[in-house]
């Protein structure tokens, strides 16, 4: 046994053959702790010298720590936040990280012991489990080896263990975890801002990888929480913040920030260029000039936050994976469900957010995919939520209608013939013309008929009986009604385009009206996800357009189109390097061929064979580009 | 136990003209808002509610935000230890330093080795650390026994209450509710057996090897004086 030299040998004498016998230790503890109250600090002082971290520790510190730290948890009810304040605080600064297993059980013994015993310490001792969700900044670069990854493992499998230990103790204990694991959440941004400066930069990218990794592992671990014992009490704060989390990197990534800025465009950037970029981060050769290229920056920062937000949206949707290999998909659906509604609905064109729910759907369409269809229905029908959510919702159901690939016939049209009584039930009330700020919620709905129109009506057709449902429903009455929703969206369709050669003839309240500054006019959430990571767990569920059968296409077309885009990647390629020019071009197409005529009420759902052997219209198009958005 | 009462309240809920499609489910929602919460209002922590009668008119206060004030009356069902009242819970872990319990399954208790009268001492038996009564055999705290416990304090904003077993009619509940007669009578014997517990531990850490009488009883009396110390 280890001596143990505390104290003075009248309190403590040492044994000659060893230390103290586990419990006497406990005992002498005891006592050096409350001779702290009658200012008998000698003793103790020695004592929390044991405790201040050092590196390197010879295997006889390593004994004397774990023994120190298992007498102290036998201890832990005489230790008072007023008179042992450096003893918690030399506790606090240990790592679990870099020590032994045996140091590691032994501390986190001790935190246990301290929570359960004074209501005082919980708050201390979870928000000190927390923070080692993360390792140290040192420690980053030995993970990734075989060595770093048991570490990993030894050191979250014990902290999450603690923290289940804790909620047995103290069973309102995750109630207080969640807003200390939501406010210990590493900022998504700080590394990006700071590397604007003009730091070391060495170390600073060490930093930015470092910075990168920490949000992935707290995010892995707050996933881990949700799916461990005390997940459904933790899952309903923490699966939220994840969301808001992503979803404040989604609008940091500025498609159109770029779009305006930079003639390079983000339809010129591969997603390889990431890969490319981020070498480019660890060369030491990057000239000081490029480093302070503003632009490039931005660029740069923008595909960092991509990357960032691509790994974090993957974890999300392996997690989701494994809830429903669990069965809890449905409950974590529910939560997913209550903080969208809530946040990412509202939020101004997310853009790769909206995908976790698209991913929870896929997984399940019988429950959480028709329900998610059927919730986002009820919103636009509701006229009790304010316009700008009942479009958002129909926004978002078009384009998760015509997207899902898992969703059935029978559902889609269930929904459009909802969606039609209630554009019809409108149409019938109002003898108006064509105000698009007073019906823009109307415009809407249409605008989303005609988008799930677009994708699903050759499938429709198909069947006879969804057939026989569709013609029944009373479209060319709201088509030709004097509110006249398709010039509304023919307004809208070519004032998007600054090009456009009828800009000026067209820049007029109907089209700027729509919702103003261009909210949702054309936005449709579930257009290809352009992240690369996310985009493969979503491809097997998602429908393109370049797969879909229109009716305008011949069977013909049809084959030579699909024979042309060949494999998906070259279909994704095709649209992103292009479509910024496809998109002027189809629009000049389109309205030549047209001959564009302002009274477009006239035109019917259906294209005539004028429009055959054309693109759809860009703008209409289901996009397959950020421009879009 | 004691510590849980009902209490009749009569409440004015204050309400969001947002809500005002939907009023009974925003009163329930604030009423929700005070489970598992200590609300000094009914001076305890709100267990369950039961809306007994909801006025149906409401007044309009002035304001930017015309809050609207219901009136309603509600049962609740409170959770308020106060000092010196019986507990009782179930331990779910034992250790020399101190006994943790919960109470109705939501509020952590601890009764720390000083507030554990001296009849119990602590010690392992078969593998698992428990508190034996030196007069009663049969008396044993474990984890998982039922116990009934004084409450020394309740700390109101995490519910946790810091309990005692020092009196007599403390302890295990399946043995007192059958022994209850009997403990006075083996309190009269405490001071003879008193001498006891050294013994035990000397047992207890003989195994250790190396502890010698004195060291304890040192200790035992500097440990006293202390606490004479502190408490004068």
């Amino acid at each position: 046994m280890v001596k143990i030299h505390v104290g003075n040998k009248e309190e403590s004498p040492q044994m000659d053959s060893g230390g103290y016998s586990g419990s006497q230790l406990v005992h002498h503890f005891r006592s050096v702790l409350d001779a702290v109250k009658t200012g008998d600090r000698a003793n103790y002082d020695d004592l929390v010298s044991y405790l201040h971290p050092k590196r390197n520790l010879s295997p006889d510190e390593v004994a004397i720590l774990v023994t120190t730290l298992k007498a102290l948890s036998g201890a832990v009810s005489y230790i008072d936040s007023d008179h042992h304040e450096s003893l918690l605080f030399a506790v606090s600064r240990m790592s679990l990280w870099n020590n032994g297993t045996e140091v590691m059980d032994a501390l986190l013994e001790l935190i246990t012991s301290l929570a359960a015993t004074n209501g005082k310490y919980i708050d201390w001792c979870l928000d000190m489990l927390v923070k080692h969700f993360v390792p140290p900044f040192y420690m980053y670069g030995s993970l990734d080896n075989e060595n770093g990854i048991n570490r990993k493992n030894k050191v979250l499998s014990r902290v999450h263990a603690a923290l289940e230990e804790i909620a047995d103790l103290v069973p309102l204990a995750p109630l207080r975890l969640c807003p200390i694991v939501v406010q210990n959440m590493p900022s998504v941004f700080s590394n990006d801002r700071v590397s604007s400066y003009d730091f070391l930069q060495r170390q600073l990218s060490e930093f930015v990888v470092y910075h990168y990794y920490e949000i992935v592992l707290y995010v892995e671990n707050m996933l881990k929480l949700e799916s461990g014992a005390i997940g459904e009490t933790v899952g309903s704060t923490v699966l939220p913040a994840l969301v808001d989390r992503l979803l404040e990197l989604d609008v940091e990534i500025g498609w159109d920030g770029i779009l305006q800025e930079d003639s390079r465009g983000i339809f010129d950037m591969e997603l390889e260029d990431i890969i490319k970029f981020a070498e480019d981060e660890n060369s030491d050769s990057m000239p000081q000039s490029e480093l302070l290229n503003r632009k490039n920056l931005q660029g740069k920062q923008d595909k960092k936050v991509v990357e960032k937000l691509d790994n974090l949206i993957v974890l999300a949707l392996l997690h989701l994976e494994s809830c429903q290999s669990s069965g809890r998909l449905a409950e974590v659906f529910d939560i997913l469900l209550h903080s969208f509604q809530k946040t990412v609905l509202n939020a101004y064109k997310s853009k790769f957010t909206q995908f976790v729910m698209f991913y929870a759907c896929a997984l399940d369409p019988e429950g959480c995919g028709v329900k998610f269809a059927m919730i986002l229905a009820d919103m636009f029908v509701s006229d009790v939520n304010p316009p700008i959510t009942r479009m958002s919702a129909v926004a978002y159901l078009a384009s998760y209608l015509s997207r899902a690939k898992f969703l059935s016939a029978a559902l889609v049209t269930t929904i459009i013939q909802s969606l039609v009584d209630q554009c019809y039930a409108y149409c019938k009330l109002r003898d108006s013309g064509m105000n698009p700020r007073a019906h823009q919620v109307f415009y809407s709905g249409c605008q989303a008929i005609m988008y799930i129109l677009c994708f699903r009506m050759r499938s429709l057709m198909d069947v006879p009986r969804l057939k026989l449902q569709l013609l029944n429903m009373p479209m060319e009455a709201i088509w030709k009604h004097k509110l006249c929703p398709l010039k509304a969206k023919a307004a809208k369709l070519f004032m998007a385009s600054e090009s456009f050669v009828f800009n000026d003839m067209l820049e007029s309240d109907l089209s700027k009206a729509f919702g103003g500054l261009d909210r949702l006019d054309m936005f449709f959430p579930f257009d290809p996800c352009l992240l690369k990571k996310s985009e493969s767990y979503i491809r097997p569920h998602f429908v393109r357009w370049s797969k879909v059968r229109t009716t305008y296409d011949d069977d013909d077309d049809n084959v030579s189109e699909v024979s042309e885009s060949g494999s998906e990647a070259t279909d994704d390629d095709f649209v992103d390097t292009n479509t910024k020019d496809m998109i002027d071009d189809d629009l000049m197409v389109t309205v030549e061929d047209l001959d564009f005529n302002p009274d477009l009420n006239k035109m019917s759902i259906t294209p005539k064979n004028s429009l055959k052997h054309l693109r759809m219209p860009a703008r209409i198009r289901p996009s397959t580009s950020p421009e879009s958005l | 136990m004691e510590g849980l009462k009902v209490s009749n309240a009569n409440l004015t809920v204050y309400i969001h003209p947002s809500k005002s499609n939907q009023v009974s489910q925003a009163v329930l929602r604030e009423l929700s808002s005070l489970l598992f919460t200590f609300s000094e209002i009914v001076d305890g922590v709100v267990l369950a509610y039961d809306v007994n009668s909801l006025d149906t008119c409401a007044k309009i206060l002035s304001g930017v935000h015309p809050y609207f004030g219901v009136k309603l009356k509600v049962n609740f069902l409170l959770f308020s230890p106060k000092p010196n009242t019986l507990l009782e819970g179930k331990v779910v872990k034992l250790t020399e330093d101190s006994i943790q319990v919960v109470v109705l399954g939501f509020s952590a208790a601890v009764i720390a080795e000083k507030d554990i009268r001296e009849e119990f001492v602590w010690k392992m038996k078969k593998g698992h650390e428990v508190y034996a009564s030196r007069s009663n055999k049969r008396h044993v705290i474990k984890v998982g026994t039922m116990i009934r416990f004084l409450v020394k304090s309740f700390d109101e904003e995490i519910l946790h209450v810091y309990g005692s077993l020092i009196p007599d009619h403390t302890g295990s509940i399946h043995w007192l509710d059958k022994n209850l007669e009997v403990v006075s009578h083996a309190d009269r014997s405490e001071k003879k057996k008193r001498i006891q517990p050294e013994r035990v531990m000397l047992e207890q850490d003989a195994v250790d090897g190396e502890l010698s009488t004195l060291d304890i009883v040192e200790k035992r009396t500097s440990a006293k004086r202390q606490k004479h110390l502190e408490e004068s």
